[in-house]
């Protein structure tokens, strides 16, 4: 079924709010982190600045995102992966706690204690991991308890392409199949495993292909494009809903940034971003939707600031929260009997 | 005469396996990232660029196959050096490790040799959270055969890791990120020190005395000696003069060195990153206490180490779990103010 106006408005407005979010976030990430603010020597202080550690950033794989939650329900569940945000903005995780937990704040989602790659909101049934291919079995936990409770939920598990060599890949697709349950499985195949393309990672052109194994259709979505991640799923999804199982989707998206902020990229040809950047799925959805007559520049310029708004009362509100007491790290080990 | 320079922990790792690869042909390296990018942490920096790919192989996310491949190919007569990019990953591989690696050779009655290096990167301290932060050498320490080498610093490193390959057993090789001297994480100094261009080697089971004493004796390993140091630098402005024992290897452990130290000092803190519970701190308090018949303390002994909770992502959490300088400090001095009960040493 083609996308409604209401819903390509949708997944326009979430993509600029992603992008906007990802590129917010690489220029606050640095904050600290240069000389002269760091022991004399480095170049790049990874632990120092008001957002510490590991940070992975999704520019670029926003149509992934907005094409699969644009047919979700919020009793349904996705399951992100260490590169989370464009997942959790498009699933509805409001972005005051998601980003108060990223500053470490008493206010985030975890209450400072899980950080970025670590998101959990229950409310509008969002998880993630930082382990590469954690995100299957869960996926077939939710979508295996939505059969037992005899509702129409589904379960989505988002992973990247480096992930499919994983055995939680072959292991979920087996039993999700056999069990015959309510899962979505979407690969992002982004070209890299950190350094190692896929080329010499993976023994098969498209993971999808893979389907056919586990005896589940498989989906190719060769371009990163909103519309065409939409339009590939919505039968997926409806297969599950109708209790006929899983399905297999593999998307060709683009990583912009590095695998990590400071990430040197030494591995990657110098021209290859610029390219990519050539065929952003922002504008030419924006241009779509300008030449069907959905969109004028005047409502274009209301979404984009709204969207702006959004993220940045969300930084804001991060900064301003406090942080947690010290001694409240010795708390939450297990809930209360 | 032997050449020294002053090394990163990362350059005297990679310039061993360098080393080691170029006199034995049956040594090569398998791993996520470790080729164009030389290692996540800097471990095989410069490797691809002198043995090529065949030697140096960026394997797929697929831990499971490729650390039990290394199994295989060391049955097969080959000496794998496979990394595990994080110790936290182990969980996606825990039965190749342990149940194969670490046993195969007992099972076959010592008739099978598993040379294998399994190399990777521990500790926090950087805010990474959970999933990437934690040390664990005494969950590999706790389970039989395995050896587990964690070094301090570049000189250590090299002479172990020389040492680790050419042992016929499976060598787990735990670097802390925070003493690899990468030029993005803050790292102690004293970690980067002047290491011999020579090969040579360390061997296992044989603890340092990083610095004497005669107050406390500090056992500790990794990162931590680094901060031991530190803190027995302001100790010492006060007037009190710790002896550190950086233990280098879990597995062989230099009980001995212990002993020796406690005898001297009579009393023992032991600082760890590890979790406190069922791990090294409470090994090393047993031996002591095993001791007790010949061994007089002075005062009860005194344990560091991360409290059982898993590693929290907010700075002040992190910084409140992790042992710092100091929180060295005061114990050791609160250790100089308590005595054993009266009549325990009589």
């Amino acid at each position: 079924m083609p996308a409604s106006k209401q819903t390509l408005l949708w997944m326009y407005e979430k993509m600029v709010e992603i992008r906007h979010y990802e590129e917010t976030m690489a220029n606050v990430y640095l904050e600290g982190k240069l000389p002269p603010q760091i022991q004399k020597g480095l170049a790049f202080d990874i632990g120092s600045g008001p957002v510490p550690g590991e940070m992975h950033l999704a520019a670029g794989q926003e149509p992934v995102a907005v094409g699969v939650c644009a047919h979700l329900k919020k009793e349904d569940t996705v399951v992100g992966t260490h590169r989370p945000h464009h997942f959790a903005i498009a699933k509805g995780v409001p972005l005051n706690p998601m980003t108060a937990e990223m500053f470490g704040k008493v206010t985030g989602l975890g209450k400072g204690k899980g950080g970025h790659m670590h998101l959990f909101d229950p409310e509008h049934k969002f998880s993630c991991s930082g382990i590469i291919g954690a995100s299957l079995p869960p996926a077939c936990g939710a979508g295996l308890a939505a059969k037992k409770l005899g509702k129409d939920w589904v379960a989505v598990a988002f992973f990247g392409e480096g992930a499919a060599n994983q055995g939680s890949f072959h292991e979920s697709l087996n039993l999700a199949a056999l069990w015959s349950l309510p899962v979505i499985f979407v690969c992002e195949d982004n070209k890299w495993a950190i350094s190692v393309p896929k080329s010499q990672a993976t023994s098969i052109d498209w993971v999808a292909d893979r389907a056919s194994a586990y005896g589940m259709p498989g989906i190719h979505v060769e371009n990163n494009d909103a519309v065409d991640v939409f339009e590939a799923t919505g039968p997926a999804i409806e297969r599950a809903r109708r209790g006929e199982g899983p399905s297999l989707i593999e998307v060709r998206t683009d990583r912009y940034l590095g695998h990590f902020q400071g990430d040197p990229e030494v591995y990657r040809p110098k021209d290859e971003v610029s390219n990519l950047r050539k065929n952003d799925p922002i504008p030419k959805l924006a241009s779509l939707l300008k030449r069907q007559s959905m969109l004028t520049d005047v409502e274009e310029g209301a979404i984009v600031a709204r969207a702006r708004q959004r993220v940045a009362d969300a930084f804001d509100f991060a900064r301003k929260s406090a942080y947690p007491a010290a001694q409240d790290a010795l708390n939450d080990v297990f809930v209360a009997a | 005469m032997s050449t020294t320079r002053k090394l990163t922990m990362a350059q005297a790792i990679s310039e061993a396996v360098a080393q080691e690869m170029t006199r034995d042909p049956s040594v090569f390296v398998m791993g996520e990232d470790i080729g164009a990018y030389g290692g996540i942490f800097g471990a095989t920096g410069g490797l691809l660029e002198k043995f090529g790919r065949d030697r140096i192989m960026d394997t797929p996310i697929s831990e499971t196959a490729f650390i039990g491949a290394a199994t295989g190919a060391a049955a097969s007569g080959l000496r794998p050096i496979v990394e595990l990019m994080f110790v936290d990953f182990f969980g996606v591989c825990m039965d190749q490790i342990y149940n194969h690696l670490a046993k195969n050779t007992y099972m076959a009655g010592g008739n099978i040799k598993l040379p294998v290096v399994l190399t990777t990167a521990i500790g926090g301290g950087y805010n990474d959270a959970a999933q990437h932060s934690q040390c664990l050498y005494a969950t590999f320490a706790h389970m039989p055969g395995l050896k587990v080498v964690v070094p301090s610093n570049a000189y250590d490193a090299k002479g172990l890791m020389i040492q680790a390959i050419r042992d016929d057993n499976p060598v787990m090789f735990m670097y802390h990120k925070g003493i690899m001297g990468l030029p993005w994480m803050a790292y102690f100094e004293g970690s980067s020190n002047e290491v011999p261009e020579t090969t040579y080697t360390i061997p296992f089971g044989q603890a340092k005395v990083v610095r004497e004493g005669k107050d406390v004796t500090i056992v500790t390993i990794s990162q931590m000696v680094q901060k031991a140091l530190v803190a027995a630098d302001e100790l010492a402005k006060q007037g009190l003069n710790a002896e550190v024992i950086d233990l280098r290897t879990l597995v062989p452990l230099d009980r001995a060195a212990v002993l020796k130290s406690v005898a001297k000092t009579g009393r023992l803190l032991i600082a760890d990153e590890d979790y406190l519970g069922f791990g090294l701190t409470g090994e090393i308090s047993a031996i002591v206490a095993e001791n007790l018949d010949t061994l007089v303390l002075k005062a009860p002994v005194r344990r560091l180490a991360v409290p059982n909770v898993p590693i929290p992502y907010s700075r002040p959490l992190e910084q409140f779990v992790i042992p710092q300088v100091g929180s060295i400090v005061a114990a050791a001095q609160t250790l100089m103010k308590t005595r054993v009960a009266e009549g325990a040493a009589a």
